[in-house]
């Protein structure tokens, strides 16, 4: 019994890290109606910039705040020049050019920064959190932070006029133009807050997995998987489906003979596919109604 | 009116490509085949392997095509398809020690049936869902074809080496040469069938489904069959290129085929024009050539002068070597008429 509970929690705290990912693949899927598979990457080279800053001499907090900034720039600069002329191409193309950024943003980092492994400070520590040796400050405080975003993202979406302009932009563009929103500039930015949010998980993931180009394929599928299990229309759904795959992944290595590290993965991914197969739009997704 | 009418005009994931665009003119595809047959004679062996190579991705690239391109549906795990087929003959040669043209086809009917199979609960699934589901296929598939209990079979983590077979009939030619020759006999075979696929009731009947699933189930078509069936068509054709990949290739091991694979094989379908078969040649010759390339120019920044290079092609034809030849077409054209 100890170990199943030791097992969920360390689980949970592994799923801090595709909770917040899954946040910001959900952020652009709202915003855009399309999964950014250069989202890790771009997260990644985010958190190489505040690295840098810090190396400069530039304390956690304000390096944290300037790459913020600097990343939802980027974001909207990436749209305003890549992707704003694409939006008339087939989905498909679109798809094939966050492939191409994907590789682009992969290999200037690894110029700029080269593919050894960094440290990345943490602002919350690295004690055992509460006397568990199973969860630390830092993991705690990843947890919390995945929290907050997620009210704030909550009553950004539902109570601000930007929010509720986003919203209507990413569902029915038609209308909300008619209304008089510039349903372009809502997508630039989705894209720039979608940035600021891979931004922020890339930092507080980065102590964990330690700083290199590479570090974010791995959390970026669970991210995904996470945000197709939770809902992609829902960021709460995309919170609690990071916990749960993080959780299900221990579960999975933990009792599963012979699954150990190498099927972990596959069985993480291969049940995400049974959920789905039950209910296609994700354990909190709204369905989407088909009419002729 | 805005919100029924929203529904219906709801793009597919592709645009509709109507089925003559789908194929090249009888003069063209002519002189396409003269060339093919005729350039491996005027260069280097290595130059040969590389074309076969192309061929070969090109016929993953085509099956990629029928699926997306014909019926609709998307799919990140052509991967596992193709290591299935590699593995399939590879083990039949060296451990059967059966003649490598007799084990494609059993690669193909075995990958057959189980994309058949796995298009079943894919069935439930659309668009990002499905991408997901095929993509957790493509992950699974190495760490499967590393599995202990099949290292006999398998090799392992090791893979296997697979015989190079000699020209027969003591053809003088060397191997990389006959190999050539004998994939593109195979791609025209497959092509030939994959345009008449198309083109027959079947066909229509998924080309229908992509368009509108609604309408086509309206019109009395069966909708889960034709979708299974063109998953499944789709991954025979995959399996029978994963078979000759191995044979050319020599060797599979279970890290040749990761989801990188898959994903190449996609930018093949775009670069070539999703839904235009003769496109997927060119696709193919993109995916093989281009990172080489792109080596060439910057060996730090490979990665990123191949991101460009798409980002270049994509811009100027979002519609792929389609869009290119159906400018071209319209130029010829006029020329005549001048």
């Amino acid at each position: 019994m100890e170990l199943l509970s030791n097992q969920i929690l360390a689980g949970i705290a592994t799923g801090a890290i595709y909770a917040c990912m899954a946040l910001a693949v959900v952020m652009i899927y709202q915003a855009v109606d399309h999964l950014n598979f250069a989202q890790g990457e771009m997260a990644m080279f985010s958190t190489f910039m505040a690295w840098q800053m810090m190396q400069w001499g530039i304390p956690y907090w304000a390096a944290f705040v300037l790459t913020l900034i600097l990343s939802f720039a980027g974001g909207i600069i990436i749209e305003r020049l890549l992707f704003k002329p694409l939006a008339k191409a087939p989905i498909l193309t679109n798809v094939a050019g966050f492939i191409a950024l994907f590789a682009i943003v992969n290999s200037v980092a690894g110029l700029i920064w080269d593919f050894t492994i960094k440290q990345f400070p943490t602002p919350f520590g690295s004690a055992p959190f509460l006397g568990s040796q199973l969860i630390s400050t830092h993991q705690a405080g990843m947890i919390g932070v995945t929290l907050l975003l997620l009210a704030f993202l909550f009553f950004f979406f539902r109570f601000t006029r930007i929010g509720l302009a986003m919203r209507a932009a990413a569902t029915l563009p038609e209308s909300a133009r008619l209304v008089g929103i510039n349903t372009s500039w809502m997508i630039a930015l989705g894209w720039g807050m979608a940035s600021g949010i891979g931004a922020i998980a890339g930092m507080l993931i980065a102590p964990v997995v330690f700083l290199e180009p590479n570090m974010m394929g791995g959390v970026l599928i669970y991210g995904f998987a996470a945000a197709v299990l939770g809902g992609l229309s829902s960021p709460l759904g995309a919170v609690l489906g990071g916990f749960l795959v993080g959780v299900f992944e221990n579960l999975v290595g933990t009792y599963i003979p012979g699954a150990g590290n190498e099927l972990k993965l596959p069985i993480a991914l291969a049940l995400i596919v049974i959920v789905l197969v039950v209910k296609p739009s994700g354990l909190f997704g709204h369905t989407v109604i088909k009419r002729v | 009116m805005s919100a029924v009418q929203e529904t219906v005009t709801d793009a597919p994931a592709i645009d509709a490509v109507p089925k003559r665009a789908m194929t090249l003119g009888a003069g063209t595809s002519i002189a396409v085949l003269l060339i093919l047959l005729v350039v491996p004679l005027f260069v280097k062996n290595f130059v040969v392997f590389q074309l076969t190579t192309v061929l070969i991705y090109g016929i993953a690239v085509l099956a990629l095509n029928i699926l997306t391109g014909g019926s609709g549906q998307f799919s990140l795990g052509q991967s596992a398809f193709y290591a299935l087929g590699a593995y399939i003959s590879a083990i039949l040669i060296e451990h059967a020690g059966m003649n490598y043209a007799l084990t494609l086809p059993i690669s193909g009917i075995v990958c057959f049936a189980f994309g058949f199979l796995f298009g079943l609960p894919a069935l439930r699934l659309s668009g990002i869902y499905l991408a997901l589901a095929t993509f957790a296929l493509a992950t699974a598939m190495p760490q499967f074809l590393k599995l202990g209990a099949l290292e006999y079979w398998t090799g392992g983590v090791q893979g296997l080496v697979v015989t190079k077979p000699d020209a027969p009939f003591g053809l003088p030619v060397s191997q990389d040469v006959w190999l050539y020759y004998f994939t593109l006999a195979i791609s025209i075979a497959i092509y030939v069938a994959s345009i008449n696929l198309l083109r027959s009731r079947s066909g229509r009947a998924m080309m229908a489904i992509r368009d509108n699933e609604i309408a086509a189930s309206a019109m009395g078509i069966n909708i889960s069959l034709y979708k299974t069936l063109a998953f499944g068509v789709s991954a025979g054709i995959t399996g029978v290129a994963g078979g000759l990949g191995a044979i050319a290739v020599q060797f599979v091991a279970p890290d040749s085929y990761t989801i990188q694979l898959a994903i190449a094989l996609f930018l093949g379908m775009v670069v070539g024009g999703v839904g235009w078969l003769p496109g997927s040649i060119v696709g193919a010759a993109f995916i093989v050539f281009v990172p080489n390339i792109a080596e060439s120019v910057s060996k730090g920044l490979s990665g990123a002068v191949f991101g460009v290079l798409l980002f270049v092609v994509i811009f100027l034809v979002p519609h792929g070597a389609r869009q290119v030849a159906l400018v071209s077409q319209h130029l010829v054209g006029k020329l005549k008429r001048s």
